[in-house]
C-alpha cells in the first residue's frame, strides 16, 4: 500500500516534469534574465531593482522594442541565497537561453555564478559592487554600480579636507558591509588614514550603543565611518547622539534613500556620504549631462510605484541600459557581438554616472560618478566645503 | 571618557538591549507557563504589534494606535490558537514546536506581502532621536526608560492577574495540573486561548515600545524570538520575573562581550552562554527543577 | 531467498526510477533539470539523516544546517586556501607525495596549491565527528524543547561565526571550489558536460544511504532506537544504553549532513553562510516531518520533490511561506506523515465497508430475508 503511493507520487513527479517541458518558449522576443534578491536580507537592493527593471522593459516594449524585437524579462527571486543564484543562473543559461543576465543584487551571489557565466559564455551585468567581480577580468562579466573603492576614496578625501585622519570603522556582517570594510582597510594605508577602531556588528542588531561605547572609549577617534544598510545605519546615527559621541558621521552610499533620513530623524543632520546624483537631481543645473535621465527615471518610478526612488534601483536601470544600447548597436541578439558592443560603449549616460567601457574596464565608471552629499533640514543636498 | 564612565555606559547599553529582550521574554514565558508550548511565533507578535501600530499611527494619535495594535494582535493570537491548537489531539511537544515554527514563517511572509520590506518606526514616546537622559556621566535614550517602565508594569500586572483574579488562578491551575483543573470545571481550551491572546497582546505592546529603538521591519521577529527564548531559558521558564532577569542578563553579557572581544561575536557569546546553561543547569538560573524533568536522567 | 529479494524491490524500483527520469529528460530535451534534481538529492540526504534522528531516535534537531555548513565550509576552505607559501618546503613535497596537497591552475590562470578534495573530505568528516560528539554529549541529555533550543543555538553559533570571520568568506561565502575527482573517471563538478554523471552519482549516494539506514533500522540497533523512541525509561530498564545510542545516531546523522555538504559544495563550486541559518535547518525539519518522520522513502520523495520545486523558483517569493505552510498542515492534520494518513484513511474506509457489510448480513438474517 505504502509502495503504491510512492509510485503514484513518482508518476505525478514525472508527468510534472514532462508537462513543464511541453511549454517551449517562443523565440521571437529577446529574452533577458534577471536574478534579484527581491525578498530576504538583501531586499533593500533587489526589490527596487526588480521594480525598475520591469518598469524599464515595459517602457521599451511600449516604444517598439529594440531592433524591432520586443524584450522579455525573466525575473528570478534568489532571496539572497547563493545556491538559488547558482540554480537560477543555470536555468537561465541552459533552459531559457537568455541573451544576458542582469543582477544578482549581492556580491556574494555574483561571485558564485561568475565562473559559471564565463564558462558558458553568458553575458552577466551584475548589480553588485565588489571589486572582485571585474578584477580579475572575465570576458563576459560586467557590473554597473560604482566601485566601493571609489566611494571610500571620496570619503577619505573629504575627511582629509576636514583635518580628520583617525577614524572608527563600523560595518554590518552582510556582503555590503564586509566589502566596504575591506576597501576601507586597504585604502587607509595608501590614503593616509588611520583606523583606530574596527568593529563588525550583526545586520539585525537592535541597538548599537555598546559598540559605540567601545568607540567612545577609544582615544583619538575623530570621525565614525559606518558601512551598512537599514536599519543599522539609522540606529548608528541615533545612538551616537544618544550616548553623546559628537564626532562627524560618515555613511556609505548605502544611505542613499530619503526614507533613511526620515528614520534617523534629527540625528541624520550633518551626515556625510557619497552617492550618485539621483538623490539630488533637483539641484542639478539643466545643463548637467545626467539631469534628463535622472529626472525621467525619478518621475517614472515614483509615478509607477508611489515610493521614493533609490540609487539601488538605478543599478538595474543602468544594467538594462547597457544591454539595450549594446544590442541596438550590435543589430542582433548575438552574445559575442553584444559583448563587443558593450566594450566599446563610451559616454553612456546612466543613473550612477557616465559609463565608458573598454576591453580592460568592465565597470565603466570613475570617481566623477560620485558626489559627496549631506543631510540638511531633513533633505539630501550636495556637500559644499 | 574615563573608565568608570565607560563601564557605566556599557552597563546602560547592556540594559538597553536587555530590556528589549526582557519585554519579549515575558510574553514567551507566559504561553509556556500556561500551556507548555514553546511559541516560536512570539517574535512575530512583537513585529506585528509594531507594524500595525505604525499603520494606525497614520490616522490616529499615538495612544489610540498603541491600544489598537495591542487589541488587534491579541485577537490574532486567539485566532491562531483556535485554528491550530484547539483541535489538536494530544500532540507531542515536538509537533507543537514545529507548528509554531511554521506559523512564525508564514506570519513573516504575510507581513512582507501586506506591508513591504521597508523599515519603519513609531515616533519616540518622549523626546526624539537625539534626546538622552544623563546618568552619572553616561547617557541613555529616554525610550529605554519607557521600555523598562513597560516591563515593570507588565510584570506587576501579570503577578496580580495570576495570583488574585479568577481567570489568572484558573490559568495557573491548567498549567500545573490539567486533569484536576478540568475536574474543577475549568475549560482548558478557553484558558489556552486566553493565554495566547494575552501573550500576543504583550508581544504587541513590546513591539510598540521598542519600535523607536530597534525600528520595525518584517524580518525582525526571528532574531528577537531567538534572543527572547535565550533570555527566558537563561532566567528559568515558568516565572515572569526570571524572564526579565534573563533578558537583562543576556543584554549585559552582550555588552560585556563587545567590550572585550570583536563586536562580531557578541551573538556567539550569548548563545554559548545559553548552551552552557542548558547543559549545566537546564531549568535556568532562577528556575526550580520542576516535576516535569528537563533532563532524561 | 525470495524473502530477501522481496525486501530489495523498493531499492531496485528507486534505481529504475532514476534511470526513467534520466530518459524522460533526455527525450524531452530538458536536461537542464538535472542541476536542480542533483542539488535536491543532496539536500534530501540531510533530511534522511535527520529522519533517522527524529523519527527513529525521537530527538529533534533544529541545527542540522550547521553540520551541512561545517562539512561544506571545511572542504571549501581547504580546497581553496592557497598554501603556495609552503612551496619548496619538504613538508609540502611530502604532503604532495601522499596526495594530500595538489597543485592546480585556478580560475584566473594562477598557480595555486591546495589540499586535495579527498583529503579535505576526510578532514571535514573528522571535524564534524568531533563537533557532533562535543555538542551531542551534553545536548542529548536534554528533552523536548530544551534539546530543540540547544540545537538551534548550535546552528546559529555556526552561522554567526561564519558571518563574522573573513577567513570563511564572511557574508559572501566561499566560491571557486574546484571539482573533486573521485577516481574511476568520476568527478563531482558543476560542469554541463558532467551533468548526467553527477546526477547518477547523487542518486547512487542516496541509494547507498537508504540501504545502509534500512539495514541499521532492521538490526538490533534499530530496534533499540525504536524502543528509545517509544518509551525511554522502559528501554533503560531493559538495559539499553540509551544515551550511547542517541549520541551515536546524532553523530551519524550529523556526518551524513556534512557529507552531503561536501558533495554539494563541489557540485555548486561554492557555499554561503545561509546554509547554516535557522531557516535552512527549519526547512530540513519541515521536510522530515512532511515525509513522515519514520519513513525513509516518504522523506526522500517529499524532500526531493519540494527542494526541486524550490530551486526551480516555482514558489517565487513565497518560498519560505510554502515550507512554513506545509509544516503547519502536515503536523496538524497528519503528524505521522501524509502517506500513513492516506493509507489509514483508505484502510479505514475498507474496514468501514467490511463492517457495514457484516451489519447488513446480520440484519438480513434477523429479518429472515
Amino acid at each position: 500500500m505504502k509502495k503504491f503511493f510512492f509510485a503514484l507520487i513518482g508518476v505525478c513527479f514525472l508527468s510534472y516534469i514532462g508537462a513543464s517541458t511541453a511549454f517551449a518558449a517562443s523565440s521571437k522576443p529577446v529574452k533577458i534574465g534577471a536574478i534579484f534578491s527581491v525578498t530576504g536580507p538583501a531586499a533593500f537592493l533587489g526589490a527596487p531593482e526588480a521594480k525598475t527593471a520591469k518598469m524599464l522593459v515595459d517602457k521599451i516594449n511600449a516604444e517598439g522594442g529594440i531592433n524591432g524585437q520586443k524584450l522579455e524579462l525573466i525575473i528570478k527571486d534568489s532571496g539572497g541565497s547563493p545556491e538559488k543564484a547558482v540554480s537560477f543562473a543555470k536555468q537561465l543559461i541552459e533552459e531559457e537561453k537568455v541573451l544576458a543576465i542582469i543582477g544578482p543584487s549581492t556580491s556574494g551571489e555574483t561571485m558564485q555564478i561568475k565562473a559559471l557565466c564565463e564558462e558558458n559564455k553568458m553575458l552577466l551585468i551584475s548589480c553588485a559592487a565588489a571589486e572582485v567581480i571585474v578584477n580579475p577580468l572575465a570576458k563576459y562579466v560586467f557590473k554597473t554600480p560604482q566601485k566601493d573603492s571609489q566611494a571610500v576614496t571620496w570619503i577619505y578625501r573629504t575627511m582629509k579636507e576636514k583635518g580628520i585622519t583617525k577614524i572608527a570603522v563600523l560595518s554590518g556582517n552582510d556582503g555590503f558591509g564586509s566589502a566596504g570594510k575591506k576597501q576601507c582597510e586597504d585604502l587607509a594605508k595608501t590614503q593616509g588614514m588611520e583606523i583606530v577602531a574596527n568593529e563588525v556588528y550583526d545586520r539585525a542588531a537592535t541597538d548599537l550603543t555598546d559598540i559605540l561605547t567601545k568607540v567612545k572609549g577609544t582615544p583619538g577617534v575623530q570621525a565614525v565611518l559606518n558601512w551598512s544598510i537599514v536599519p543599522a545605519q539609522s540606529i548608528v546615527a541615533k545612538n551616537m547622539k544618544q550616548i553623546g559621541l559628537n564626532v562627524p558621521l560618515f555613511q556609505s552610499h548605502g544611505f542613499g534613500n530619503p526614507k533613511y533620513v526620515q528614520q534617523a530623524g534629527v540625528a541624520a543632520e550633518g551626515t556625510l556620504f557619497p552617492a550618485g546624483r539621483l538623490l539630488v537631481v533637483d539641484e542639478l543645473p539643466d545643463s548637467h549631462p545626467q539631469k534628463k535621465v535622472l529626472a525621467t527615471y525619478k518621475s517614472d518610478y515614483e509615478k509607477a510605484y508611489k515610493e521614493d526612488v533609490s540609487t539601488f534601483g538605478g543599478h538595474a536601470y543602468d544594467a538594462l541600459l547597457v544591454i539595450t544600447t549594446a544590442l541596438k548597436k550590435a543589430g542582433q541578439p548575438d552574445r559575442d557581438k553584444v559583448r563587443d558592443a558593450i566594450e566599446n560603449l563610451q559616454g553612456l549616460v546612466g543613473t550612477a554616472g557616465i559609463f565608458n567601457f573598454s576591453p580592460t574596464d568592465h565597470t565603466g565608471l570613475d570617481l566623477k560618478a560620485f558626489e559627496m552629499l549631506t543631510v540638511k533640514d531633513g533633505k539630501f543636498t550636495i556637500y559644499k566645503k | 571618557m574615563d573608565s568608570g564612565n565607560l563601564a557605566l555606559q556599557y552597563l546602560l547599553s547592556g540594559v538597553t538591549k536587555g530590556s528589549i529582550y526582557a519585554v519579549v521574554a515575558i510574553g514567551f514565558n507566559l504561553i509556556y507557563s500556561a500551556t507548555g508550548v514553546l511559541n516560536f511565533a512570539q517574535g512575530e507578535f512583537v513585529m506585528l504589534g509594531g507594524m500595525v501600530a505604525v499603520t494606525l499611527a497614520h490616522f490616529a494619535p499615538l495612544p489610540v494606535a498603541l491600544t489598537g495594535a495591542v487589541i488587534i494582535v491579541a485577537l490574532i493570537g486567539c485566532l491562531l490558537e483556535l485554528l491550530f491548537f484547539r483541535n489538536l489531539r494530544r500532540q507531542s511537544v515536538l509537533h507543537l514546536i514545529i507548528i509554531t515554527i511554521g506559523l512564525s514563517i508564514v506570519i513573516q511572509e504575510a507581513a512582507l506581502h501586506i506591508w513591504d520590506e521597508k523599515v519603519r518606526s513609531l515616533p519616540y514616546f518622549s523626546g526624539n532621536e537625539v534626546s538622552s537622559v544623563k546618568l552619572w556621566g553616561a547617557a541613555i535614550s529616554p525610550q529605554v526608560l519607557w521600555v523598562l517602565g513597560t516591563v515593570a508594569c507588565t510584570v506587576a500586572l501579570l503577578h496580580f492577574f495570576l495570583k488574585y483574579t479568577l481567570q489568572g488562578r484558573a490559568m495557573r491551575a491548567c498549567s500545573s495540573q490539567p486533569e484536576a483543573a478540568m475536574l474543577a470545571g475549568i475549560n482548558i481550551g478557553n484558558m489556552r486561548t486566553l493565554a495566547f491572546g494575552l501573550s500576543a497582546g504583550l508581544g504587541a505592546l513590546a513591539g510598540c515600545v521598542i519600535s523607536p529603538i530597534t525600528m520595525t521591519h518584517y524580518e525582525m521577529g526571528g532574531p528577537l524570538a531567538i534572543k527572547g527564548f535565550a533570555a527566558a531559558i537563561l532566567g528559568g521558564l515558568g516565572n515572569p520575573m526570571a524572564a526579565v532577569a534573563g533578558g537583562l542578563l543576556v543584554g549585559l553579557l552582550e555588552a560585556f562581550s563587545v567590550s572585550r572581544l570583536p563586536a562580531a561575536y557578541n551573538d556567539v557569546t550569548a548563545f554559548l552562554v545559553l548552551l552552557l546553561v542548558l547543559f549545566v543547569r537546564p531549568h535556568g538560573l532562577f528556575g526550580r527543577a520542576s516535576a516535569e524533568s528537563v533532563r532524561e536522567h | 531467498m525470495l524473502g530477501k529479494l522481496k525486501g530489495l524491490w523498493p531499492f531496485v524500483a528507486f534505481g529504475v526510477g532514476c534511470v526513467l527520469v534520466h530518459q524522460l529528460l533526455r527525450v524531452t530535451e530538458t536536461e537542464y533539470c538535472f542541476t536542480q534534481l542533483t542539488m535536491s538529492l543532496y539536500y534530501s540526504m540531510v533530511v534522511i539523516g535527520l529522519c533517522l534522528l527524529m523519527g527513529y531516535a525521537g530527538q529533534v534537531s533544529l541545527g542540522h544546517g550547521g553540520f551541512f555548513a561545517i562539512g561544506g565550509f571545511t572542504s571549501a576552505i581547504l580546497t581553496t586556501f592557497d598554501f603556495s607559501k609552503l612551496k619548496g618546503t619538504s613538508l609540502a613535497a611530502f604532503l604532495k607525495q601522499i596526495h594530500m596537497f595538489v597543485s592546480r591552475e585556478d580560475l584566473f590562470g594562477n598557480q595555486v596549491m591546495n589540499v586535495s578534495p579527498w583529503a579535505a573530505f576526510v578532514a571535514a568528516m573528522l571535524v564534524t565527528f568531533v563537533i557532533a560528539a562535543l555538542v551531542g554529549y551534553p545536548a542529548l541529555r536534554l528533552r523536548g524543547h530544551y534539546l530543540a533550543m540547544a540545537t538551534l543555538g548550535f546552528g546559529l553559533i555556526v552561522n554567526k561565526i561564519v558571518l563574522g570571520t573573513s577567513f570563511t568568506g564572511a557574508a559572501d561565502g566561499i566560491n571557486g571550489v574546484p571539482e573533486w575527482k573521485l577516481g574511476l573517471g568520476l568527478a563531482v563538478s558543476g560542469k554541463s558536460a558532467a551533468r548526467v554523471q553527477n546526477y547518477y552519482l547523487a542518486c547512487g549516494l542516496v541509494l547507498l544511504l537508504l540501504i545502509l539506514l534500512r539495514n541499521l533500522v532492521h538490526s538490533r540497533v534499530g530496534r533499540a532506537l525504536q524502543a528509545i523512541h517509544d518509551r525511554e525509561t522502559a528501554a533503560n530498564a531493559l538495559g539499553i544504553n540509551t544515551s550511547a545510542y542517541k549520541l551515536k545516531v546524532f553523530i551519524l546523522s550529523a556526518m551524513i549532513a556534512a557529507m552531503a555538504g561536501v558533495f554539494f559544495t563541489h557540485y555548486t563550486a561554492g557555499i554561503g553562510p545561509s546554509e547554516a541559518g535557522a531557516l535552512k535547518s527549519i526547512r530540513y525539519v519541515a521536510l522530515a516531518a512532511a515525509g513522515g518522520m519514520a519513513s525513509l522513502w516518504g522523506v526522500t520523495c517529499v524532500s526531493t520533490l519540494l527542494n526541486y520545486l524550490s530551486l526551480r523558483g516555482i514558489f517565487g517569493s513565497y518560498d519560505n511561506a510554502v515550507f512554513g505552510a506545509i509544516l503547519i498542515l502536515i503536523i496538524s492534520l497528519a503528524p505521522e506523515g501524509p502517506f500513513k494518513a492516506v493509507r489509514e484513511w483508505i484502510l479505514g474506509r475498507k474496514k468501514e465497508e467490511c463492517r457495514m457489510q457484516k451489519n447488513k448480513n446480520r440484519l438480513a438474517r434477523e429479518v429472515g430475508v
